[in-house]
């Protein structure tokens, strides 16, 4: 695999640069380090807010023109928000990166938030809102988040609560920006068919001259320590019922946290950068489940944060099946975790299965230049290539022991979403 | 001024006749492979003449069903040894039931790629039915089917193809079945359907990756090139579909739901239409281009409506759907709708503007390169290239082709498909209060 060089410019922007000539295209991500891990009540949604509205112009890229001119050149490009960042990147054929490089740079400070933009997009994020509130898991997972997380903003939905949408302002999302965007707490990384050489001095040109900011204080609101199962019901119209159950789980760069991945790996199904390439059918929880005819789907999750975030796993209801039911077999599957430990064969295909997602997720430039990101924002960049070494160095007594550790009912959130009666819904057939 | 694909380097990297090699089997598949050393992994992808037109209404689901009970267990696998082999060395294999064809795609290490074929051609041509699995898998769908009822976007598109085409067109019915005709299927309607359709005759497989294409062929050869079945039928006629020729309206009620979903379109061109490229253009224009075109422009940015609002232009082998597609909050309904149709009307009454055309032609050809990221998106551009019939220099002779498209043509092609007093609207979400039209 080709390798990373890391630099850092004068003013603390972290710049990663990797060639990979496959097809003549390049990807520029930059990465700040603020998500919605750094919003206070009052101001939930803020970071997805702000980047909504870094689409809506400079004096350099008025409001509108940025879409035609990365679409005329056939780029493709994107924003998201997350827990711990918001990244913005452009993937472009490899001889039109410069403007990927020009719009980053610029909006990195010199976006305007205009008044009247900044009220348009209300209710265009609203909308966001509202499209999602149509899906009954969302109003599941926005009610285990609020219970696992009392004090630690990950409490909140990235979008961000209803009230808090409808009475921000602009001079708050202003403030927000300023505090966040600089390029001392900007990571950017490129990954494509360039020279590196000739890349750094393009990226220096546009970048070294942004002054540093101080960086901002961070928003600390460290969650106390969990004790006693909490549980959450939401009723609501629907016509299916899911089970979630949401343990309290260490940061990425805990120890432990590869050892749960691994466990997750096995219990269910692949997960970490290019998982989500294979299948898991052949996981335990969905042998207890699926095959079971308890849940129609079941599946695993962790995350890479930089706080202790939670290790989740959901659960579809067959139709007739009880949420008790569910939850019943799931126990079983997490004390079988807790009394015996997993055997070499399943630690083996989780280790096989992670060397192929990572080889998968080494093809694409744009998915590559995501995770190096990401990795740095977490750890360093290392991390992403160090993925399929550290699960490689999980034994059956590492999983063992975080099962016991982590998997606690003490520890947990338990969610049930409840179908209520939805009359009126056309289901009938034709 | 003309848009061309941008430098030499970038041109020689489009696949063409010289760098894919293409082989008839005596049986009837064709095989496609393009080299990629750079990858570790290896795609196929690929399909055969086997999809929902085929079945009769009363058994409206029969291929998905169908097609989801091939990798539940075969003649020489039961379910658990087809998914250990698959899973245990990372690889993934997924065969689906569509309109016209049943697909499948799958990826694995290139070393891994004769497991793959022997997988894929083992659902294909042995699938047992299992009763339990079969059982499983109706339940599993028959709960899929009745979460999807909450869904107010796919609601809203059920409804549309129920106005747009009559009942009997395959396309008034959604491939996946509905809950009572699921909930009757009989094993022997599943194994019928296997034996009446499932054939080599006109299945593609494309390879691309990590893989010799010498030997890519000789493989999907091995496992596939012995597969006969006399009796494939051959794939039907469509009946005909009239242009809509009023408005029809319906409002698909399902409460407690934050957003309404608004579906508003006619039938469209296929794939092989005369106009078919004039038409993709016009919808670029429409609903694509920049933040989701001009409707996008007026309905989310200058009115602040939707968080979605945008167009798009199915082009399949029949007369798929053009449609519009936001997502409202349900008060706003309205005066989204008043919003698409002032840009439908420009569309139809003003010629596309030279900067605009030459924007959208920008943009249709510069975003080729970015097909070629992954493996994936080679194997998908040379499946459409044969599928269609569109030779394998097509993407080489693709940006002469969209720079001699004139505006008077996009008007034309929106003359011939929309009128703004004839199309379907349907919006699925709370009940609406007052008039949406």
């Amino acid at each position: 695999m080709a390798s990373v060089t890391r630099h850092e410019l004068s003013n603390g922007m972290v710049i990663l640069l990797k060639e990979v000539h496959s097809a003549p295209v390049i990807s520029w991500w930059v990465m700040y380090r603020v998500g919605s891990r750094n919003e206070p009540t009052g101001r939930t949604g803020i970071s997805h807010w702000v980047e909504h509205m870094m689409f809506k112009g400079t004096d350099q890229f008025p409001a509108g023109s940025l879409d035609r001119l990365v679409d005329r050149l056939g780029g493709s490009w994107n924003a998201h928000t997350y827990l711990d960042h918001t990244a913005y990147y452009e993937t472009m054929p490899a001889d039109q990166i410069d403007l990927a490089l020009r719009i980053e740079a610029d909006r990195m400070v010199n976006a305007h938030f205009d008044p009247e933009e900044t009220e348009s997009e209300r209710t265009v994020i609203i909308s966001e809102r509202q499209g999602s509130e149509n899906s009954p898991t969302f109003w599941l997972d926005e009610e285990i988040h609020a219970a696992a997380f009392r004090v630690h903003p990950y409490h909140h939905q990235i979008i961000g609560d209803m009230t808090d949408l409808k009475t921000m302002t602009r001079d708050d999302l202003y403030a927000h920006y300023h505090q966040y965007y600089m390029p001392n707490n900007a990571i950017g990384v490129m990954v494509g068919a360039f020279d590196t050489d000739e890349m750094l001095t393009k990226i220096r040109a546009l970048y070294e001259s942004i002054p540093a900011g101080p960086l901002p204080r961070e928003f600390q609101r460290e969650e106390p320590e969990q004790r006693g199962e909490r549980r959450v019901m939401v009723e609501r119209e629907g016509n299916a019922s899911y089970v979630t159950l949401a343990y309290r789980a260490p940061a990425a760069s805990h120890e432990d946290w590869f050892k749960l991945a691994a466990l997750d790996s096995i219990l269910g199904g692949p997960s970490g950068p290019g998982g989500g390439n294979i299948g898991s059918k052949t996981s335990r929880l969905y042998k207890a489940l699926v095959e079971k005819e308890l849940a129609v789907s079941v599946s695993g999750g962790i995350s890479m944060t930089i706080d202790p975030y939670l290790y989740t796993i959901d659960a579809t209801l067959r139709d007739g099946r009880t949420h008790q039911e569910i939850e019943t077999a799931l126990d079983a599957e997490i004390s079988r975790l807790h009394n015996e430990l997993v055997s070499q064969a399943e630690l083996e295909k989780a280790k096989k299965q992670a060397r192929a997602a990572f080889a998968y997720s080494n093809e694409g430039v744009t998915g590559q230049a995501f995770w190096l990101a990401y990795s740095e924002h977490i750890e360093s960049y290392q991390l992403f290539g160090d993925y399929p070494e550290r699960l490689q160095a999980v034994t059956a007594e590492d999983i063992q022991q975080v099962a016991r550790k982590y998997l606690q009912p003490s520890r947990r959130t338990v969610g049930w979403f409840i179908p209520i009666e939805s009359n009126g819904a056309e289901g009938e057939d034709e | 001024m003309a848009a061309q694909l941008s430098s030499s380097s970038i041109l020689s990297a489009i696949p063409g006749p010289d760098d894919i090699i293409r082989r008839e089997l005596p049986n009837g598949i064709t095989v496609l492979v393009r080299e990629n050393f750079t990858a570790q992994s290896v795609v196929i992808t690929g399909s055969l003449v086997a999809g929902a037109v085929f079945e009769s209404p009363e058994k409206q689901g029969l291929v998905g069903f169908a097609t989801s009970s091939l990798m539940r267990g075969t003649k020489n696998r039961d379910f658990t040894r087809i998914h250990e082999e698959l899973e245990g060395v990372g690889a993934n294999l997924r065969i689906g039931g569509g309109m016209h064809e049943v697909s499948f795609g799958g990826k694995s290490l290139g070393e891994d790629l004769p497991l793959l074929l022997d997988i894929l051609s083992d659902a294909l041509r042995n699938p047992s039915f299992p009763e339990a699995q079969v059982e499983r898998l109706r339940g599993e769908i028959m709960t899929g089917l009745k979460i999807r009822l909450q869904n107010t976007r796919y609601m809203a598109s059920r409804q549309f193809a129920r106005m747009i085409y009559p009942p009997e067109h395959p396309y008034h019915r959604f491939a996946d079945g509905e809950f009572e005709r699921i909930k009757n299927m009989t094993i022997d309607d599943l194994r019928g359907f296997h034996e009446r359709q499932f054939g080599p005759q006109d299945m593609i497989v494309v390879v691309v990756g990590n893989v010799k294409a010498d030997d890519a062929v000789a493989q999907v050869g091995h496992y596939l090139g012995d597969w006969v079945n006399p009796h494939q039928q051959a794939h039907p006629e469509l009946p005909p579909v009239e242009s809509p020729s009023e408005v029809s309206y319906a409002n698909v009620v399902i409460p407690g739901k934050s957003q309404s979903d608004i579906v508003l379109g006619v039938p469209g061109p296929s794939r092989y239409a005369d106009d078919f490229q004039a038409a993709r253009m016009a919808n670029n224009v429409l609903g694509v281009f920049g933040m989701m075109g001009r409707l996008g422009k007026n309905v989310r940015e200058e009115k602040g409506l939707a968080y979605y609002s945008y167009s798009q232009l199915e082009g399949g082998p029949g007369p798929g759907a053009w449609r519009v597609i936001a997502g409202v909050d349900p008060s706003s309904v309205k005066l989204a709708v008043e919003g698409i149709k002032v840009e439908l009307d420009r569309m139809l009454n003003e010629p596309v503007s030279e900067d605009d055309l030459n924007d959208n032609k920008m943009n249709l050809i510069g975003s080729l390169p970015l097909q070629l990221e992954s493996n994936e998106g080679v194997a998908g551009s040379i499946y459409n290239m044969e599928y269609y019939g569109l030779g394998l220099d097509y993407l080489r002779r693709y940006a002469n082709m969209i720079n001699g498209l004139q505006a008077s043509q996009l008007q034309e092609a929106m003359h011939r498909y929309w009128s703004t007093n004839a199309f379907a609207l349907a919006v699925a979400g709370p009940e609406l209060e007052g008039p949406v039209l």
